[in-house]
């Protein structure tokens, strides 16, 4: 009886929302451009240049994937949109990140959660000694809409993530990998963003549940409007449900395209999806010299 | 009943109740720990000197009226009025807020992601600072603070316990100080309303959180500063009654400071993250150290309550080095 009795009030509740969304969309071009980074350069400890040069484009109402292996930068990339990188003694030291046409790279993470971009960082960073339904209602820490709004949200977050209803009074440490995934990325939600940057949503998930998890981030995209920039290092999976890929390596956008033309790519095919003409191949026979060669040509 | 365990539970209700003022300084420390990851050293010397501005506003003193008078030549100290208690405190209470703002502003915030050992020097500074800017502010004389709490031993509970003694003519009922009574009843209503605020409402949460994952914290849109600036006045506030309760106690001077190493056990023994911990901490060693002293204490000179609350929380870091109630660390491989 209840859990239906909740469904329905949650069906109702977040139907008016949705056709705000519908409507928000309706109004602006499909390819308007909400965050442009160009040729940012990010250097840790006043020593490290970390980030050589990266440009990108995150289109209204898309999936954007970052991909790369590890040390590439995607998650330098997000954190220096998110202004995340003070407290890890990081700064951008050239180039621009704008949000609408807005330069945001000196405010304070909060001032941008309120603009609407947040980030669900890497790693899942639950609060661990609070419970599920407190870690998602942090989320809405900056909202000033009411708690009739913030409720209805949070039935919605209930309605993409089922899993965190039955959990919602356990202490988010003892949940499982997977649950925490959810726990951040309902989280995110709840600040009602416009753009989302995810961080390595895939990491250490067991490919069903990266499945999962993925499946909800495209619902998210196409029901509730959400744009995402996505960093991955799971190229296959992130080029399946990606519209457009950047691929990074030490620090500089090697190429970017739309996420099928990408998938197509012999290059993409033999470094990151482990495939070649010749069939498969081990990563190891790849010298790196010849790598480079065929990105810069 | 045969007079020593009579004696044995009036020592007994005096050690619980200066365990309500020891928890009541460790409380402040946890409050700062929980949600910065910082030891604040300092926390002794917050209570000494919010007390001595309480003294102050209520004398209506000159605040600098050494140094004013050294470099002008002038002869002045008092501004002649005398404010009220309440009045005073709520002032007080402005001047620990200010200066949480100025220790966050002008120390902590130049500090975001440093080691917890340099988060620690740096409040070991402060508490040097505070110590001389208190003195210089406000001389460094011991004052008498009067804030017109009730004091001295309580008649009607030696009366009433009199019976206790069945015709034993050695005892004459419980001596138990008012002072006490009233700091044990504060001291449990200021810690319900800490509980209530940091479990139920927004910032509460906000700061648990900030406890938890700092980075987290930050990219859901928490501000640390404004969350460190609450704590840090918070734990001002938790000071400020600790300060009046000791000054009432024993007047307001330097060694008021000194009771933040009486802390450290308390902690030890509570945990460091639990704000139940602090409390039934600091009523175990209150309690412990004061029927030590009455049991043990004669036959080995006495004394004992200087070291005893030590070698408690010696035993407890070797056996159980979380505390009774410090949070166990989750750590899911």
């Amino acid at each position: 009886m209840v859990p239906a009795a909740r469904s329905v009030r949650g069906r109702n509740s977040h139907k008016p929302k949705t056709r705000k969304l519908m409507q928000m969309l309706d109004a602006g071009p499909a390819d308007e451009t909400l965050l442009e980074v160009s040729n940012i350069e990010v250097i840790y400890n006043h020593v490290i240049l970390v980030l050589k040069g990266v440009s990108l484009k995150v289109p209204k109402g898309g999936i954007t994937a970052l991909l790369g292996g590890n040390g590439a930068g995607k998650t330098t990339t997000l954190k220096a949109i998110s202004n995340l990188l003070h407290s890890e003694r990081g700064e951008v030291t050239k180039g621009s990140i704008t949000y609408r046409g807005e330069r945001v790279q000196d405010l304070a993470p909060a001032d941008l959660v309120q603009k609407g971009v947040i980030q669900v960082m890497e790693g899942r960073h639950c609060f661990e000694h609070l419970t599920v339904e407190e870690n998602l209602m942090t989320g809405a820490y900056t909202r000033k809409d009411g708690k009739g709004a913030i409720d209805a949200d949070l039935e919605m977050v209930y309605n993409y993530f089922p899993r965190l209803r039955e959990r919602r009074r356990s202490q988010a440490g003892y949940t499982s990998g997977g649950e925490q995934q959810m726990v951040a990325i309902g989280r995110a939600i709840m600040s009602r963003p416009e753009t989302i940057l995810l961080d390595e949503p895939s990491m250490g998930l067991a490919p069903q549940l990266v499945e999962e998890i993925f499946n909800i981030v495209k619902n998210l995209n196409e029901k509730e409007g959400a744009t995402f920039l996505l960093a991955e290092q799971n190229t296959n999976v992130a080029l399946r449900f990606a519209h457009y890929g950047y691929i990074l390596e030490s620090g500089r956008v090697v190429m970017d395209g739309p996420a099928a033309d990408l998938r197509e790519n012999p290059d993409v095919k033999e470094f990151y999806l482990g495939m070649s003409e010749e069939g498969r191949k081990s990563f190891r026979d790849v010298r790196s010299y010849r790598r480079r060669k065929r990105w810069l040509s | 009943m045969p007079t020593q365990l009579l004696f044995g539970t009036e020592v007994l209700l005096n050690g619980l109740m200066a365990g309500v003022l020891y928890a009541l300084v460790a409380l402040g420390f946890v409050l700062i720990y929980k949600a910065s990851g910082i030891f604040n050293y300092a926390q002794g010397v917050m209570a000494l000197f919010a007390a001595l501005t309480l003294v102050g506003f209520m004398d209506g003193q000159v605040p600098f009226s050494h140094l004013i008078n050294a470099v002008l030549g002038t002869d002045i100290h008092h501004f002649g009025w005398h404010i009220n208690g309440f009045v005073s405190i709520i002032l007080t209470m402005g001047m620990m807020i200010v200066l949480a703002y100025c220790v966050q502003r002008f120390v902590f915030r130049h500090l975001i992601g440093q080691e917890p050992i340099i988060l620690f020097m740096a409040t070991i500074g402060l508490a040097y600072f505070m110590e001389g800017f208190g003195d210089l502010m406000w001389g460094s004389d011991i004052k008498k603070l009067d804030v017109g709490l009730p004091q001295g031993g309580s008649f009607w509970i030696e009366e009433n316990t009199q019976w206790l003694g069945f015709g034993n003519e050695n005892f004459f009922g419980f001596f138990i100080d008012k002072l006490d009574i009233v700091a044990t009843v504060i001291a449990a209503i200021l810690v319900i309303v800490l509980v209530l605020f940091s479990q139920y409402t927004k910032q509460g949460r906000a700061m648990r959180a900030v406890a938890d994952d700092h980075q987290a914290a930050l990219s859901v849109g928490v501000s640390l500063n404004f969350i460190w600036v609450m704590v840090w006045s918070v734990a001002g506030f938790v000071a400020l009654v600790a300060g009046i309760m000791w000054g009432a106690k024993s007047g307001v001077q330097f060694s008021l400071s000194l009771i933040a190493l009486k802390a450290l056990p308390v902690l030890m023994l509570g945990g460091f993250t639990s704000i139940p911990g602090a409390i039934v901490g600091g009523l175990i060693i209150g309690v412990g150290e004061k029927l030590f002293e009455f049991t043990v204490g004669p036959l080995v000179g006495g004394a004992t309550e200087n070291w005893f609350a030590y070698v408690l929380a010696l035993l407890f870091l070797v056996f159980r080095p979380q505390g009774l109630f410090g949070e166990k660390i989750i750590e899911r491989v």
